[in-house]
């Protein structure tokens, strides 16, 4: 290859079209680490604490497209505190000095303000894409920034998000000249919408093909919006309730039917049942529904809308759909690839809404099934067998059983076999979250059979040390580890350190791992950062240092060369 | 332990390694990893998954060797889950070396209300108005919880062990995703129609529903609009408000200010659930005395004739049968 002109080289590496793949190539040789830097164009940086911005900056003056992920998923279940890190500003301000090139940012459960939305809207000329999944920080002040700078907007996209509202006119910053939109979601806004200035904003996109408007907005202003953007592709509602005025539900009826191209659906705040007929039209062609927002809408008018979705790729559902409705699944949605059944009723003890009879239906019924995320009440070690037997396709299987820690309800059995027969099957298996009564043998098997996996989820199970170890030793692919509340000790921890080097990042927290333990493996392992988070009441400030054989409650280990970091909180000890 | 193939220095990355540390550990879980014995042969038969249905093969490897005493502990029904919440507080000596930062790390959390809500849940569909009369239920017994030097006791990762617990962070689903079964009942903004009007709810009749109700030891009765309320939370704030100012009346006149306050205060907590001094019960349609709280709300307030707010002790004896059935029927 050193004869090829680096012109060639780097044609050629342009179709490699993974991070992975090119992070490998650019350690070949000098040249084609030079080569390789130079054209990358985009850039994935899972852990923001794993290096620091100026190396990245640095190394890749020419970046366009830039990713970093903040604080760990357990944050999503308000398991790290709120000021615990993931700051986007030193992301921006070094991306603003070294890549004025920069065209698109997506940050993932970081803590984002207003002044670096300000500071990223005025330094990128060619901006055109911001994702924000799972951040806070920042209000409807840092997103009017954005509209009233980034002149070539493409992509604003915010998912579940925390904004503070500070009012409906940041919608009102788009200028008059911006028509290059061609995604915007704000669906996680609480605060009010002028509606006059989103219509206007949407008839001047022409090329709008993804709108998801919050819950403020209303059905009248989804019809007037319909109208004016027959071409959206997917489409987020509003609150879609309608009183009494039938008027309204015919035309927002009609509107639905002028648009042809509609795919994909969510939204559905408020909705009630009488509304989504409005929506029988173009259901033939959806294949992404997410109806869970929508509370209100049981089992039967679930079923009757479901009935003609025959083309569902993805669903996105409450548990009220019930087994009945699962079966209904089963029979009309053929190519469905991801099926989510979130809960309604959080506190358990509620009648059963789904069973494991509901997703048996569903695997049976669906044999490209590949995505699964199901809060259930209960679950077999049969279920699961014939799931895995019928769906072995699976590349992510995440199960939540309610009540933590129940058996087989028929067996009385733990879950070990079912899920053994989950990562048997499903040799593709990326992504696992367990439930249930579960002992280490589950975890002999995932170590055996989960050869791909890259992220497991582990919430009081296991026995002892050994199921730790078994994971550890097993699965090759491991990238993200994190386990709450089981009786894994510092034997596991310590076992082998290295292999936290082969991962992004390990999290436990009520587990029965010591400070003496992290410790050590702090000293054994100077390239991971070993986070202790303890949080104190004030009565335990009268303590002296706490002692090494004291449990650490929350613990947080990642790989990184970027050393201790610096802007950690005081209840956040890197050892 | 298996510690022993540790055999390589710990700095080094461990891709490489992976393969012949993966062939030791295969060996060592064949020679039966502490159980000794049995050929290898049997060993893997026995760590073989079939896909099939669970035969009734014994599960006699090492590894569930300690499964079904801990089974027994576990699969117990939430006997008095209603009084779980309490449980906690004074099964605090059961699991003295248990973390305490747990446990105040839950009471710092926002969600204090909503995760011992859990405890005190009830077998009924899916209600919003009572998941969120549970978390008022619970936040009134913030006294017990905050005292600080209290043990592990309280920590509910110490009964995540063994009961249907109230934790921090579980179920795993975003906290706005908990919010909506009880928000959804709100009413939505209507700011574009410019509408001064109160906004429109899908049930729209506005007429108020007046019902008596009366509490023990007070002479005087009060009315109530029930259509005033979306659920059993309000209800129950409505009827603490309305008794309070009677009842520290009544109450012995040379106590502190502060002392009646608390004491106010106590006497309404827990009048939903059975756990309070009082208890809210309601004359229905067919005159039969019931407990609120048990249907949904809107079934609830077409039923409803009058209320009474009854000392719990005075419970009937079927009275009492019920509301222990209720809490017993919880699922776990």
């Amino acid at each position: 290859m050193t004869y090829f002109p680096e012109e060639v080289v780097e044609h050629i590496f342009d179709f490699l079209a993974t991070h992975r793949d090119r992070n490998t190539v650019s350690t070949v040789c000098k040249t084609w680490y030079r080569v390789e830097r130079l054209s990358r164009r985009s850039v994935f940086v899972g852990n923001c604490y794993a290096v620091h911005p100026e190396r990245v900056v640095a190394r890749f003056p020419g970046l366009r497209s830039l990713t970093v992920k903040g604080k760990p998923h357990f944050a999503d279940f308000n398991l790290i505190p709120h000021d615990w890190g993931g700051f986007s500003l030193p992301w921006i301000e070094t991306a603003a000095r070294g890549c004025p090139g920069l065209e698109e940012l997506r940050l993932k459960r970081m803590v984002v303000s207003d002044e670096s939305l300000e500071l990223l809207a005025r330094s990128f000329p060619n901006f055109k894409v911001l994702v924000l999944i799972s951040c806070e920080g920042f209000s409807t002040d840092g997103l009017a920034a954005i509209a009233t700078y980034c002149r070539v907007l493409r992509e604003l996209d915010l998912q579940e998000n925390e904004v503070e509202d500070r009012g409906p006119q940041w919608l009102s910053c788009f200028p008059d000249s911006c028509t290059s939109l061609v995604s915007l979601n704000f669906a996680c806004l609480k605060g009010e919408v002028n509606a006059g200035s989103l219509e206007r904003l949407v008839a001047r996109c022409p090329n709008l093909r993804t709108l998801r408007l919050s819950r403020a907005v209303s059905i009248d202003t989804l019809s007037k919006i319909l109208a004016r953007a027959p071409h959206l592709v997917d489409l987020g509602t509003g609150s879609f309730t309608i009183d009494h005025r039938a008027e309204a539900y015919h035309k927002v009826m009609n509107n639905f039917i002028k648009c042809k191209s509609l795919r994909s659906l969510s939204g559905f705040w408020d909705a009630a049942p009488r509304c989504l007929p409005a929506v029988y039209p173009i259901c033939g062609n959806l294949t992404g529904l997410n109806l869970s927002y929508a509370p209100a809408i049981q089992c039967a008018d679930l079923i009757k809308l479901i009935h003609r979705c025959s083309k569902l790729q993805r669903l996105w559902i409450l548990d009220c759909i019930g087994d009945k409705g699962l079966a209904v699944v089963a029979n009309t949605c053929k190519e469905l690839q991801e099926l989510r059944v979130f809960p309604s009723d959080f506190y358990g003890g509620g009648i059963a809404a789904v069973t494991e009879e509901g997703l048996v239906a569903v695997s049976s019924g669906c044999p490209k099934l590949s995505s699964l995320l199901y809060f259930c009440n209960q679950m077999t070690n049969a279920a699961l067998i014939t799931v895995a037997k019928n769906c072995p396709h699976f590349t992510r299987f995440r199960l939540c059983i309610l009540d933590p820690k129940k058996p087989d309800p028929v067996t009385n059995q733990p879950l070990d076999e079912g899920f053994g027969a989950i990562v048997q099957s499903c040799k593709d298996l990326r992504r696992l979250s367990l439930s249930g009564l579960l002992t280490d043998r589950v975890f002999l098997y995932i170590g055996m059979y989960a050869e791909r996996l890259e992220m497991l989820s582990i919430a009081f199970a296991g026995d002892s040390d050994k199921g730790m170890v078994y994971v550890l030793n097993g699965c090759k692919n491991l990238r993200k580890l994190e386990i709450r509340d089981s009786p894994f000790g510092d034997a596991a921890l310590l076992e082998d350190v290295g292999k936290y080097e082969t991962m992004r990042s390990l999290w436990m927290s009520s587990c029965d791992v010591t400070l003496g333990g992290c410790k050590t493996l702090a000293a054994k392992m100077p390239g991971l950062n070993v986070e202790v988070i303890n949080e104190r009441d004030e009565s335990d400030e009268m303590e002296e240092s706490p002692s090494d054989l004291g449990r650490v409650e929350k613990m947080y280990v990642y790989r990184t060369v970027a050393g201790p970091r610096n802007d950690a909180p005081d209840f956040v000890w890197t050892l | 332990m298996e510690k022993d193939y540790k055999n390589k220095p710990d700095a080094c990355p461990q891709l490489l390694d992976l393969i012949p540390k993966e062939r030791d550990w295969m060996v060592r879980v064949s020679g039966g990893g502490g159980c000794g014995s049995g050929s290898k042969v049997s060993e893997e038969r026995k760590l073989e998954l079939r896909l099939g249905p669970p035969g009734g093969e014994e599960e006699s490897s090492v590894l569930s060797l300690g499964y079904f005493s801990k089974a027994s502990k576990t699969t117990n029904p939430c006997a008095g889950a209603k009084r779980g919440f309490l449980d906690t507080v004074e099964s605090k000596t059961e699991d003295p070396h248990q973390q305490q930062s747990g446990f105040f790390q839950l009471h710092s959390r926002g969600g204090l209300g909503q995760e011992l809500s859990q405890r005190t849940n009830r077998n009924v569909e899916q209600q919003p108005q009572q998941q969120s009369l549970e978390r008022k239920a619970c936040s009134s017994l913030p006294p017990v919880h905050a005292a600080p030097g209290r043990k592990a006791g309280a920590n509910n990762t110490s009964q995540t062990r063994t009961t249907s617990p109230a934790v921090v962070g579980w179920p795993p689903i975003r906290s706005f995703r908990k919010n909506l079964a009880s928000s959804s009942s709100k009413p939505t903004f209507q700011s574009q129609n410019g509408n001064s009007e109160t906004r429109p709810k899908l049930e729209n009749c506005r007429k108020g529903l007046f019902v008596k109700i009366n509490m023990d030891g007070i002479p005087i009765g009060r009315k109530i609009d029930l259509k005033a309320y979306d659920g059993y939370e309000k209800l129950s704030s409505a009827v603490e408000e309305l008794f309070q100012g009677l009842l520290s009346a009544q109450r012995d006149p040379s106590t502190a200010e502060t002392q009646k306050d608390a004491e106010e205060r106590k006497a309404f907590t827990g009048l939903l659930d059975g756990t309070g001094e009082y208890t809210l019960v309601y004359e229905d349609n067919e005159g039969d005395r019931m407990l609120v709280g048990d249907v949904p709300w809107d079934m609830f307030v077409s039923a409803v004739k009058r209320l009474r707010v009854l000392k719990s002790s005075d419970l009937s004896v079927l009275s009492l049968g019920a509301v222990c059935r209720k809490r017993t029927a919880t699922e776990c």
